[in-house]
């Protein structure tokens, strides 16, 4: 067997750059499109939610949407990180490069997404008059250990998308599921109490309380919260990890 | 000193198929008919010493194409053991890391990545791939408005100054236009005075006898004959005109025969 000799610093920044370019250079109106779908989704459920069903959260759009762009993170980057390897085949198939940096590269690739949504959120925070504190410094931290999470799941669904190609199918249903086990449209406070320790434990219903803890009462997340995302992500990762060098060994024979 | 050491490797393809679905995994299960997999190479041995020029030849499906992902290091084998010391710059499939989004420039430098070169590496020498490739009036067009051969070009240009000890060629020049085949060929030989080894896997005859000064023919997944190209390719050429007279011959009686000679010349 032969290593693989260059610069893999060089080559994660490429692939992430050419994720990114790839998405964007054949839409018309490019990075809008990132911003126009959270929009659509946030008037919609704002109309609902505060016209027909109504309800008592307060600044019910600013809550929506911060929801609805982490868990549409989550949700994007999973899809594109479990096809990943199936869609970079060419690649595999002719350079021995150490195969994990092509699903960590698609992980990787869509914060920038994150990034522009966020910057949306923020201008509807300020015309809200929440404000800006300095607890927003958490909110980079809960992102990388999302990002932590998503690369261990990832590993797993990417590997196995290989040799049965439904697993992306199968990840779409999980995300419609998803939706309802997150407090996008719903609070923390309406979850059943004997289920809230178990609730927590999901790491994007975690990342959505904890964005909600930051960006609308400025105030920094629990420490039990912070804990139990960052055991649920790095022992996903560690999961992942094993599953994808187990199934590595095969890939050439199946993609 | 032995760049490529090949020893006793087999390779098994479980599936002749490899894509499946959920529906192939069921079947298997329910049927309990396990499928015995398709030997792509069976018990292949050889070895590649510095500088020499080897061709791999054979029919198709004769396990070539296999024979050079073990030894990419993007198989690996399920019986015997590859060895590689150094950097190959393999030029299989050359353009096949391309993306038709990206420009020629981007796809470049992603090419580089691949291939190993640092950024400052790719940076200096973007200038000189464009020129041997000459196309820089198009390096900023995304690469769908490029002809097959124009692609090849590139392809061929960023895998050349990788600085390789040992370069693979795959049967990848065919799409080129023959002035530019010529400076391909002039830059293999070019590599080749600089003590580079070669890899060359190619149905076209007279470019093995030019390119190569030993031959390894594959059928089947076994090697039939290992000696000086001039020695492999009489009897190959006489076995691709009349492959179904010979095919019976090679499994029964002649094998053994010309498996002895095979390593009486090594």
């Amino acid at each position: 067997m032969i290593t693989w000799k260059g610069d893999y610093a060089y080559l994660l920044w490429e692939l992430i750059t050419k994720d990114f370019r790839i998405r964007y250079r054949n839409m018309s109106l490019g990075v809008f499109w990132s911003l126009l779908n959270p929009l659509v989704l946030m008037a919609v459920y704002t109309y609902i939610f505060t016209k027909i069903f109504v309800n008592p959260i307060p600044h019910f759009n600013v809550y929506v949407l911060s929801g609805l762009i982490t868990f549409s993170f989550f949700t994007t980057s999973l899809v594109t990180v479990t096809t990943s390897l199936v869609d970079n085949a060419a690649i595999i198939k002719r350079v021995p490069i150490r195969r994990e940096i092509i699903p960590i590269a698609s992980v990787l690739a869509s914060i920038i997404h994150l990034v522009i949504q966020f910057l949306l959120l923020t201008c509807f925070v300020l015309a809200a008059g929440l404000g800006m504190t300095l607890n927003w410094l958490w909110l980079p931290f809960v992102w990388l250990l999302e990002v932590v999470f998503l690369i261990g799941i990832g590993m797993a669904t990417s590997a196995l998308n290989v040799f049965i190609r439904d697993v992306r199918y199968v990840v779409e249903s999980a995300n419609v599921v998803m939706f309802w086990l997150v407090p996008i449209i719903y609070t923390f406070a309406q979850v059943p109490a004997e289920a809230k320790d178990l609730y927590q434990y999901n790491p994007v219903a975690a990342l959505i309380l904890a964005t909600h803890n930051i960006v609308l009462e400025g105030r920094a997340p629990s420490m039990v919260l912070v804990s139990k995302l960052a055991v649920v992500s790095f022992a996903t990762l560690l999961v992942g990890w094993g599953i994808f060098k187990r199934a590595e060994k095969r890939f050439y024979d199946f993609l | 000193m032995n760049i490529i050491a090949v020893q006793g490797v087999s390779k098994v393809f479980r599936q002749k198929k490899g894509r499946r679905l959920l529906r192939d995994h069921v079947r298997d299960i329910v049927s309990r008919n396990q499928p015995d997999g398709f030997h792509a190479l069976r018990n292949v041995s050889f070895t590649v010493s510095q500088g020499e020029s080897v061709a791999l030849v054979g029919a198709n499906g004769a396990g070539k194409s296999t024979m050079l992902a073990l030894i990419c290091g993007l198989a690996t084998p399920d019986e015997g053991t590859v060895e590689v010391h150094g950097p190959l710059a393999a030029l299989l499939e050359l353009s096949s890391g391309f993306h038709p989004d990206l420009t020629g420039r981007e796809n470049v430098m992603l090419n580089a990545a691949f291939l190993g070169l640092h950024k400052r590496q790719a940076l200096e020498k973007f200038a000189s791939i464009v020129e041997f490739s000459e196309i820089e009036s198009f390096i900023d067009q995304p690469l769908r408005t490029y002809s097959a051969g124009m692609a090849m070009r590139l392809g061929f240009s960023v895998a050349v100054h990788c600085d390789p000890a040992l370069i693979i060629i795959d049967e990848v020049l065919g799409v080129g236009d023959s002035a530019f085949q010529q400076k391909c060929m002039e830059r293999i030989h070019e590599l080749r005075r600089d003590g580079k080894s070669l890899l060359c896997v190619s149905h076209s005859i007279p470019l093995v006898r030019e390119l190569c000064s030993r031959a390894i023919w594959l059928h089947e997944g076994s090697v039939v004959m290992d000696g000086a190209v001039d020695e492999v390719m009489g009897p190959y050429e006489e076995f691709m005109l009349n492959p179904h007279g010979l095919r019976g011959g090679l499994r029964g009686a002649a094998l053994p025969k010309l498996g002895a000679r095979a390593s009486s010349t090594d």
